[in-house]
């Protein structure tokens, strides 16, 4: 199934009633002040946040205002100016042959999908004939390291793990120094969910940075926050503060194949313009998607 | 949660209060911003609009425009709307039946099922004194059952063991066997986490609680959620139907407007908030509390109640006597110190004071935070029994053998004692207050409405890195609820009026 597919089934019911919502303004077929109110309040509700609804419909209104123009005009419109922020951050991610091991190190809150999205990158790269290590560095939360040992086993990858517990710093080092000795490509190390206003857990993340450090000091050449879509405005404080503790270098979006439509990531573009190089539309193992610019704007704007 | 949303209201109050008159002009530029600010703390397009329409047919009246602060009367009309939009108080889960009594935990995946389900056996077990029995009708995210199995373990209830190839409904039946055979009074079956989108496992929810019949069918959702907030809980509620809401991540610094949208649209009340990722963490939920909390009113009641249960009522009134008495010395700072760590350290405290969202910033930019406490202790225990007593014996040679050997700075030394001193002075102050004076309690929290941050800075602008805990409004208010405001707690300090409380 294509990206594109997977996002519209998944995007299908929102999309429906997104384009209800222009629909029932756009009778009149002339682009004034109440079609661009329902196309902000649209984008509001698709969670771009105020701001980028903002500039988005500003941008919109400059090229289009007063013109006669049709439903599918407004909807190609405006999934091309989204289209037009998420381009640039569109970037796979891709391993530098230069590192090897090379480490990825995932963040996120609590729930945002971390240890499955480090099991489908470990299926994506397994797959395509590398090495790969998992490294259980969640050792807070009761079963996770059970979690990513099942994972470990279904996508044929060695998991480095220690006791619930333990020191999650230690573990990934441990990951890393074992990695190295076994040759592997990839390290993909998958740490515990933690609110970023909990400073001592932001500070074991930069503590977990500053050890893999030690070891390669490239390392983490990876750092991806991990977000569900259906986060709201508090995606911006999440990339500020996780970023402040060890920065950032792409994001990864899950589980966007519910009604949530992730339009978060306008506003984090527009923001941060950290590299988006994912998103997770489903829970079996081949379920990340590499993002597209273009297929996401349309999808959200409800159009074939 | 809900700090900045406070925040951003209070802001736009502020300019009305400067205000001698209000006119339609200013209630709709208020407005406005209002409808912004709830926006950006996520609460959904829809129930923002009648939130506002709402709120703007009751201000722009003649009541209003006649009042005298007609700031404070929209601020107080704000509030009303909000508490009524956050439900009455309901959160007491139904147990009307023949045992055992079910409740059924559904959501997304990843808003916190599991979690939520350990953090309700364990409230229900200590707090309703219920047997409990917890069963993971998840078969698809790898591990969720042995997860419930060790948080069932920790909280001390019974889990129904696992078996292999098992459906959802046919765990459930097993479980509603086990459960009554064992005479369980409640049964929570956690589910598999679903989006609403996808049909057949919405069904399957549904199948089970059709077979199940729950009391309680309750929506686990995330604080962090967004504009989905709506879809989310208008597709499980039209599925199940809900009977409420636990709320996770409320711990976060999330705005958590998805509280009000789900309670807007389904009409089912929130019962429970998730403040944490210890086991405890789970609070009843108030719309009195929430509402006040989001006009940055802060969350008093909730400090209290939080002291009450975890403070030593002996301990506590040894405090407040030896406070009363004059002869608080170190050693008692520092067994307030570990009171304060065991109510959940800064971040627990953090968002039930008055006027935090400001202050917040301030703290954290001080570099206050729980490792600050643990310092503080390790300077104390550094300290000799006569040290603790007489704190003028620490001349310098002595401040310095204490912060080598608390692996501290002589200026982390100095500065506890400060802040001991001022706080010796404060109880000083508080005692003369007298009992009950609501002025003294207001000046404790610094004057109200606008608190907090004009002493945070002043303490900064003294020079010191962190601003000193004796004029922080938080520390000195936990302190005057120790020692008076706690039941079983006498003494000349200001108490609450338990009026206030509205329990």
């Amino acid at each position: 199934m294509s990206f594109f597919s997977r996002l519209k089934a998944g995007l299908g019911k929102t999309a429906t009633r997104f384009s209800d919502n222009i629909t029932s303004v756009v009778k009149k077929k002339k682009l004034d002040q109440e079609v661009l109110d329902a196309l902000f309040d649209a984008l509001v509700m698709a969670d771009c946040g105020v701001e980028a609804a903002e500039k988005l419909i500003a941008n919109f209104k400059n090229k289009r205002f007063h013109a006669e123009i049709s439903d599918t005009e407004i909807r190609g419109g405006l999934a091309e100016g989204v289209a037009e922020i998420l381009a640039p951050v569109a970037v796979p991610l891709e391993d530098n042959p230069a590192e090897t091991p090379f480490v990825v190190l995932l963040v996120g809150v609590n729930g945002s999908g971390k240890t499955t999205t480090a099991a489908k990158l470990a299926e994506q790269w397994q797959s395509a004939g590398k090495k790969v290590m998992l490294v259980a560095a969640d050792t807070f939360r009761a079963a996770a390291i059970e979690q990513l040992v099942i994972w470990g086993a279904r996508t044929n990858c060695e998991v480095v793990h220690g006791a619930a517990g333990g020191d999650a710093a230690a573990i990934a080092y441990q990951g890393l120094e074992k990695a190295i000795a076994d040759k592997a490509d990839m390290v993909l190390i998958d740490t515990a969910g933690r609110l970023q206003a909990r400073q001592e857990l932001m500070d074991e993340l930069a503590k977990i940075r500053r050890v893999l450090q030690k070891k390669n000091i490239g390392a983490p050449h990876a750092t991806i926050l991990v977000l569900d879509a259906t986060v709201g405005q508090n995606a911006i404080s999440q990339v500020k503060a996780f970023d402040a503790a060890t920065p950032l270098t792409g994001l990864i979006v899950s589980k966007l194949d519910g009604t949530a439509r992730g339009g978060i990531v306008v506003a984090l573009a527009e923001q941060f313009g950290l590299p988006l190089h994912a998103v997770g539309v489903g829970e079996t193992k081949e379920d990340l998607k590499a993002f597209d610019a273009t297929d996401f704007g349309r999808a959200l704007m409800g159009l074939d | 949660m809900f700090e900045s949303l406070s925040e951003k209201l209070t802001g736009v109050f502020d300019r009305l209060r400067g205000r001698g008159s209000l006119s339609e002009g200013d209630v709709d530029a208020a407005l406005r911003e209002v409808r912004v600010a709830l926006l950006e703390a996520d609460v959904a397009l829809p129930v923002v609009k009648d939130f506002v329409a709402n709120i703007r047919s009751r201000a722009i009246g003649s009541d209003v425009l006649k009042s005298v602060t007609p700031g404070q009367m929209v601020v107080k009309i704000v509030h009303d709307a909000l508490v009524e939009m956050l439900g009455a108080a309901e959160s007491a889960l139904n147990f009307n039946v023949a045992p055992p009594a079910v409740i059924l935990l559904v959501g997304l995946q990843g808003s916190g099922k599991t979690t939520s389900a350990g953090k309700l056996a364990r409230h229900l077990l200590q707090k309703e004194k219920k047997k409990v029995m917890l069963a993971s009708l998840d078969v698809s995210r790898p591990a969720a059952r042995e997860q419930l199995r060790l948080l069932g373990e920790q909280a001390g209830v019974a889990v129904l063991p696992e078996q292999d190839n098992e459906t959802p409904e046919k765990i459930a039946t097993r479980a509603l066997q086990a459960a009554k055979l064992q005479s369980q009074d409640v049964l929570i079956l956690d589910t598999a986490g679903r989006t609403s989108i996808d049909a057949a496992l919405m069904a399957e929810a549904a199948a089970v609680a059709k077979l199940a019949k729950p009391q309680e069918t309750l929506l686990v959702a995330d604080a962090l959620t967004g504009q989905d907030a709506v879809a989310t809980a208008t597709a499980f509620h039209e599925a199940l139907p809900l009977t409420g809401i636990i709320l996770t991540r409320a711990d976060g610094d999330s705005r958590g407007g998805a509280a009000l949208s789900m309670r807007h649209v389904t009409g089912c009340p929130l019962k429970f908030l998730g403040v944490g990722e210890k086991q405890d963490a789970l609070e009843a939920f108030d719309a009195e509390r929430m509402a006040g909390r989001i006009l940055g009113m802060g969350d008093v009641v909730g400090l209290v109640e939080k002291a009450s249960e975890t403070i030593e009522a002996e301990e506590a009134e040894r405090l407040a006597s030896r406070m009363a008495k004059g002869q608080f010395d170190l050693s008692d700072f520092l067994a307030q110190l570990r009171q304060l760590k065991k109510m959940g350290g800064m971040g627990g405290l953090m968002g039930m004071l008055p006027g935090i969202g400001k202050m917040q910033k301030a703290i954290k930019a001080a570099g206050i935070d729980d490792s600050y406490f643990n310092r503080q202790e390790a300077i104390i225990l550094s300290m000799n029994k006569k040290e603790r007593r007489q704190v003028g014996l620490l001349n310098a040679s002595r401040r310095r053998r204490i912060a080598a050997g608390s692996g501290t700075s002589v200026q982390d030394v100095n500065r506890l004692v400060k802040q001991y001193q001022d706080m010796a002075k404060m109880m000083k102050r508080l005692g003369k207050a007298g009992g009950g004076d609501p002025a003294a309690m207001a000046a404790m929290f610094g004057g109200g409405n606008a608190p907090a941050d004009a002493d945070v800075a002043s303490g900064a602008s003294n020079g010191e890195a962190m601003p000193n805990l004796g004029n922080m409004p938080d520390l000195s208010a936990l302190k005057a609820m120790r020692g008076g405001g706690l039941p079983g707690l006498g003494g000349g300090l200001p108490s609450f009026n338990p009026k206030k409380k509205k329990r």
